[in-house]
């Protein structure tokens, strides 16, 4: 680069022509940038195709699903005859079961809406953006914190006999507890995996967790008067 | 010489019907496909360009565009179905009898559809969970994960609504556990299962009410979210992959591994001068 100007910079009064933006370049002030080039393609066409195979592989399966099964329709509708169990829509039976156990207000309104209250404010807590092993800062504390909280929530659900509730979370606290004795040192991958997890991914998993059961026990295992029924039962 | 496919096509796409239509013009130069997608109006709301590692089937399982997907089919079995279909006390149930018996592939628009709309639901949540366990909904992406709670709300509400159109005792009983649970809400609960049922039990009016909140309503108001949730992909930075976020590029310029995977290009860099500048590509 020389010194020597190789521009003229002046005011051109002409409005019919139309303004030229001019960088001045000087010496030892040029920015550096740094630009991720990551691998991209385009989204017309390759992307797009992409989405479209997806979405046909997904259309043949269901096509063919819809082939084979057919959608259930029972009699008409008749106020005076109240089917035993009357169960709500399979997504809604996990809520279904939770009204077993506690009063509509709580497992009907309260619970469902704390559980919308909680995801829509997981980005906004520090907790879930941290990505560090729960046990791994701040340990003594947060044990502390564990067990008292496994240890009410496990006297909450077994103090209702909420028994389907009550072994997921037991599963989850073993799991808790295995974490906390490990350390990303440890001989095992999954040991290492465990003492990984931040907070939000054993609160999340617990979740689904319970979901899964829930829904699963309400579809599967329950019959007249919500009883206990074995799929084999008929 | 017979012409190919390709050729006539070409020719179709230098015809001035076509090029008024379509205002991206014609070529397949890089310029001309980011240009398809920048000046359509729907496809505008994504990016002209994706990082292939995100398009990888174990990224996002392509969770969100089976899910629009049966978004579509839902649409597609939908609307077919309303031409035979009335919301009201007892025809709703005796349609149903006639897609079963009487309409050509009736039975097979109202299985797809039923099935479509399971697989659905089953799909916003497994999209919601993967979302979750990738971190996908941190900052800048807060909001898009709200709009897709939001979207998981409606798709609920849209199921929820369909359930009762047959009008059989399936239909009947589960919308009036459901909305039992309704009047559950203290001190207003009695008025919001008024307001949902148009009366004090399930009946025509309810079906009335459930047919224009699943035909009307609650479909326009999911376009209207997907919209806004397709559009703030693009803008809060593309499809998420942790290593391309700021603070992961600053942390790997910070210790001195900028040279690992992905790669990374320094433009006019000089011993001297410290400071470093990242820069994200617009997408």
């Amino acid at each position: 680069m020389t010194d020597a100007k190789d521009f003229v910079a002046g005011v051109d009064s002409n409005a019919k022509r139309s303004p030229r933006r001019i960088v001045f370049i000087t010496r030892r002030t040029s920015a550096q940038v740094k630009a991720e080039t990551e691998e991209q393609i385009q989204t017309f066409p390759e992307v797009l195709f992409r989405a479209a195979v997806a979405i046909q592989v997904l259309a043949i399966a269901l096509v063919w699903i819809a082939l084979v099964f057919n959608a259930p329709l029972e009699g008409l509708a008749d106020p005076s005859h109240t089917p035993n169990p009357a169960k709500a829509p399979w997504y809604f039976l996990g809520l279904q079961e939770m009204l077993h156990y506690f009063p509509p207000v709580v497992a009907g309104v309260l619970v469902p809406g704390l559980v919308v209250m909680a995801l829509i404010v997981i980005p906004y807590f520090k907790v879930n953006i941290e990505a560090d092993g729960l046990f791994l800062k701040d340990r003594q504390r947060r044990l502390r914190m564990f067990y008292i909280v496994a240890a009410v929530l496990s006297i909450f659900l077994g103090w209702f006999h909420v028994v389907v509730a009550l072994i997921p979370t037991l599963i989850m606290a073993a799991l808790m507890l295995v974490a906390s004795q490990s350390s990303p040192k440890s001989s095992s991958a999954f040991r290492r995996y465990l003492a990984a997890r931040p907070l939000s991914y054993w609160i999340m998993t617990w979740f689904l967790f319970e979901l899964v059961v829930l829904t699963a026990v309400g579809t599967f295992f329950r019959g007249p008067g919500w009883s206990w029924v074995w799929p084999w039962q008929g | 010489m017979a012409k190919t496919v390709d050729q006539y096509f070409g020719e179709l796409r230098e015809t001035r019907v076509w090029r008024s239509i379509f205002r991206s013009g014609t070529g397949s130069s890089t310029l001309k496909r980011a240009v398809a997608i920048q000046q359509n109006v729907f496809l505008h709301l994504f990016s002209t360009k994706v990082r292939t590692r995100v398009l990888g089937f174990s990224a996002t399982w392509y969770l969100g565009t089976l899910t629009l997907g049966t978004f579509l089919l839902l649409v597609a079995t939908g609307i077919p179905l309303m031409l035979y279909y009335h919301p009201s006390v007892p025809q709703a149930y005796a349609d149903m009898k006639d897609l079963q018996f009487v309409v050509s592939s009736g039975l097979f628009l109202r299985n797809l559809h039923r099935w479509s709309a399971h697989a659905m639901v089953f799909l916003v949540f497994a999209h919601m969970f993967k979302v979750f366990y990738r971190g996908a909904y941190r900052t800048p992406r807060e909001f898009n994960w709200v709009i897709g709670v939001v979207l998981l709300l409606i798709t609920l509400l849209l199921s929820y609504t369909g359930y009762l159109l047959p009008w059989d005792q399936l239909a009947y009983w589960a919308i009036t556990v459901g909305s039992n649970i309704a009047s559950a809400v203290p001190l207003m609960g009695d008025k919001i299962r008024f307001l949902l049922l148009g009366g004090h039990a399930v009946n025509a009016n309810a079906l009335l009410r459930f047919y224009v909140l699943h035909c009307m309503i609650l479909p326009l108001t999911a376009m209207f979210f997907v919209a806004i949730h397709f559009w703030r992909i693009r803008k809060d930075g593309g499809l998420y992959s942790h290593s391309s976020e700021p603070e992961v590029v600053r942390a790997r310029v910070a210790n001195g591994r900028e040279d690992e995977n992905p790669p990374s290009r320094k433009i006019g860099e000089k011993e001297d001068t410290p400071s470093t500048v990242s820069v994200k590509e617009e997408q």
